[in-house]
């Protein structure tokens, strides 16, 4: 589904992704871990088609297209979602308002007729159960004045909504306690299927205690230095990250 | 050497016949008017601050006959005023001519007196003779002192003290095309008696494209304890240059609120001099002004501070696209002795071109004590992240744009009461939003 191949990414003159690779299937779940500054914000963005993030190296091919050269809500219309590890609050836009437009243009750009306010309402109290969010946020502007957690579980309603190929969950465990936490995973775990991936950054063991993956990689000064399976986490987290450094002199080097 | 403009007004002036003349303090106010007018012509580019941001130079070197002889005659469709939320009575007003013919004046509710101009003046001129002997002299005051001059209709409005006008009144400027560029001047005088209520929508509509020069000038008193709502519409034609002055008297415990959105016109100026006279009066605006093209729109708001306890809540949202260029001029002064006064001043302006600009210019004059006072004004882009944000979940570039910017300037009209109104108003300015892709060159 994903093939990113030996990827630099400058990001204001600063090259933050060194020669990532990462092959990603349908169905599977990967965890990408690092330390702070190690680059897992920058893929996100850079798959997501976020301005600013230079690609000067290397591939991203996307269900056999060059992901790169798509716009960013054509490669959401494509089926990638960013989950944000800061959701944008923005004021006067109604959340209901939001996530209709936002669905009726992904399924005109896929050619499907658009979905009717009744039948759009309808969607929407079917995905409420799963994420068990209450319905007085959606009659809110997006994002505004929710709490750290309900922009998070907002995030995840988005995707289950939007109904995704390609899932990536920046940091969604950052600033969460553990019941926002187990929520927003079980969220996570209700939308995996066999035709959907999952790449799930994050800084913490914890929360792949919740969404258990398939791979996880340890990303570093802007590659990955170490993949593994979900053992590899456990590791991480019994060691720390100067763990890998010394298993890398690579990124020794460079650090 | 007077300029085209001037000139062409001065000479028509000479050859109309306006309503009331022989009445002899009229002709003279009218008379002393168009002296005054012509003796300091159009304000110059420099040295008047109330016109430091619009230019009349391209103004000046036009000629507009005045007032439209087929005006009677101009079919106009009923669909270029009809507004949802209004339904009250209406004043028609074509190429600045009464129409009683599209007007809707019969059945008046109880308290409410409402009629032309000039029928006014041939009944009985005395009442308004206060309001239109006055003279305009400030610099920069032309167009007032020309609407003096040559005003030939209007709206009078009374409502009685006590009296709640529920249902809107609707005064509807009408831009109709015609064999000329045609010049109009409209003077309205609205009088509130104490504690009297009312709901009025002003509104400026195009019946095609009309090129010409408006001219609108309106006097509101408001008793003791008066309650005034004013939602504003301006939608004119394309080409058309349209000036509105209102001025706003306030006696004490009197409040009036006023919802503006300012959508057409090529050239317009729209003035707003409120004077809270009364102790406890409240003026409350909220307005929104949207431009693209080559349009330039300018708002001034100047208000006055009297009485004590006073208070007034401006906010004010501006966009402008492509060439064009938007105004706003906010003042608050809060006069010696004002104390207690509670004034509020925002004004945030989106640029959505790199060739648009806004010009905002807030100011604050305390003489009192005890004063809360406080003024903002911004110029800004949408916000990069809030855009990226929307595109990421599938929403194209112009539609978030677009999306966006409605948001910014939705605080300023979902305060109104009316909501039907409020939502046509939204439908409106929606509607005049860029949706511009990527291909399109700024």
């Amino acid at each position: 589904m994903l093939k990113i191949e030996n990827l630099h990414v400058r990001v204001a003159g600063r090259e933050i992704l060194r020669g990532l690779s990462l092959e990603v299937n349908a169905g599977e779940v990967h965890a990408i871990m690092g330390p702070n500054g190690a680059g897992k914000s920058t893929l996100g963005n850079v798959l997501a088609g976020r301005d600013g993030y230079e690609v000067t190296k290397g591939s991203v091919t996307y269900d056999g297209r060059n992901l790169l050269e798509l716009d960013p809500e054509q490669r959401a219309g494509e089926g990638v979602f960013l989950a944000f590890q800061y959701p944008v609050e923005i004021p006067g836009v109604n959340n209901t308002y939001f996530l209709r437009t936002a669905l009726n243009a992904q399924r005109k750009y896929r050619g499907e007729p658009e979905l009717d306010s009744m039948q759009f309402l309808k969607l929407v109290r079917e995905k409420l159960k799963v994420m068990q969010i209450s319905d007085e946020l959606l009659h809110r502007a997006v994002n505004e004045g929710f709490s750290g957690g309900e922009k998070k579980r907002n995030e995840i309603f988005q995707m289950a909504l939007l109904e995704p190929k390609l899932a990536i969950l920046d940091e969604t465990d950052s600033g969460l306690d553990i019941d926002a936490l187990k929520q927003v995973a079980e969220g996570v775990n209700a939308l995996r299927s066999p035709e959907r991936a999952f790449i799930v950054v994050t800084h913490y063991q914890r929360l792949l205690d919740y969404i258990v993956p398939d791979f996880v990689h340890v990303l570093a000064d802007g590659r990955i230095v170490e993949s593994g399976d979900k053992t590899l986490a456990l590791k991480l987290e019994e060691h720390g990250y100067a763990w890998v450094a010394e298993r890398s002199p690579v990124a020794e080097a460079r650090a | 050497m007077s300029s085209p403009f001037v000139q062409a007004m001065v000479d028509a002036a000479a050859l109309a016949r306006l309503p009331g003349s022989g009445i002899a303090w009229l002709d003279a106010a009218r008379r002393e008017s168009l002296v005054a007018f012509a003796a300091a012509g159009l304000p110059p580019p420099r040295g008047v601050e109330a016109w430091r941001y619009t230019s009349l130079r391209p103004l000046e070197q036009r000629r507009f006959a005045l007032g439209d002889a087929h005006a009677a005659a101009r079919a106009v469709d009923a669909a270029a005023w009809a507004l949802p939320g209004v339904d009250g009575p209406r004043m028609v007003f074509v190429n600045g001519a009464f129409r009683a013919d599209l007007s809707a004046l019969d059945a008046l509710p109880a308290g409410l007196t409402l009629l032309p101009l000039s029928r006014a003046l041939a009944e009985d001129a005395e009442p308004l003779r206060f309001f239109l002997s006055r003279m305009y002299r400030a610099r920069g005051d032309a167009f007032a002192s020309l609407n003096s001059a040559l005003a030939a209709d209007g709206a009078v409005l009374r409502v009685a003290p006590g009296a709640r006008v529920a249902a809107p009144v609707h005064l509807v400027f009408v831009g109709a095309p015609a064999e000329a560029e045609l010049a109009w001047h409209a003077r309205c005088l609205i009088e509130l008696g104490e504690g009297a209520e009312l709901e009025l929508v002003e509104h400026h509509a195009a019946a095609g494209a009309a090129p010409h020069f408006g001219n609108l000038l309106a006097d509101y008193v408001l008793r003791e304890r008066a309650r005034l709502g004013l939602a504003v519409l301006q939608d004119g034609a394309a080409a058309a240059t349209l000036f509105r002055r209102a001025e706003l008297r306030l006696d004490a415990a009197a409040t009036a609120t006023l919802h503006a959105l300012e959508l057409g016109g090529a050239l317009v100026r729209h003035e707003v001099h409120a004077s809270l006279d009364g102790d406890g009066a409240r003026f409350d605006t909220r307005g929104v002004f949207a431009v693209r093209g080559r349009q330039h729109v300018d708002t001034r708001l100047h208000v006055e501070h009297r009485g004590r306890d006073t208070a007034g809540d401006a906010l004010w949202r501006g966009i402008a696209d492509e060439r064009a260029r938007g105004v706003f001029q906010g003042t608050i002064v809060v006069a010696r002795g004002a104390d207690g006064a509670d004034a509020r001043l925002g004004n945030k302006n989106l640029l959505l071109s790199p060739q648009a600009e806004i010009d905002t210019k807030p100011v604050l004059e305390i003489h009192a004590d005890e004063v809360k006072a406080s003024h903002g004004a911004t110029v800004g882009q949408l916000d990069e992240r809030s855009l990226f944000y929307l595109r990421s979940r599938g929403v194209p570039l112009a539609a978030a744009r677009s999306l966006l910017t409605y948001a910014f300037c939705r605080a300023a009209l979902d305060s109104l009461p009316n909501a039907p109104l409020a939502e046509h108003l939204g439908a409106c300015l929606l509607a005049r939003l860029p949706i511009r892709s990527e291909e399109t060159p700024p």
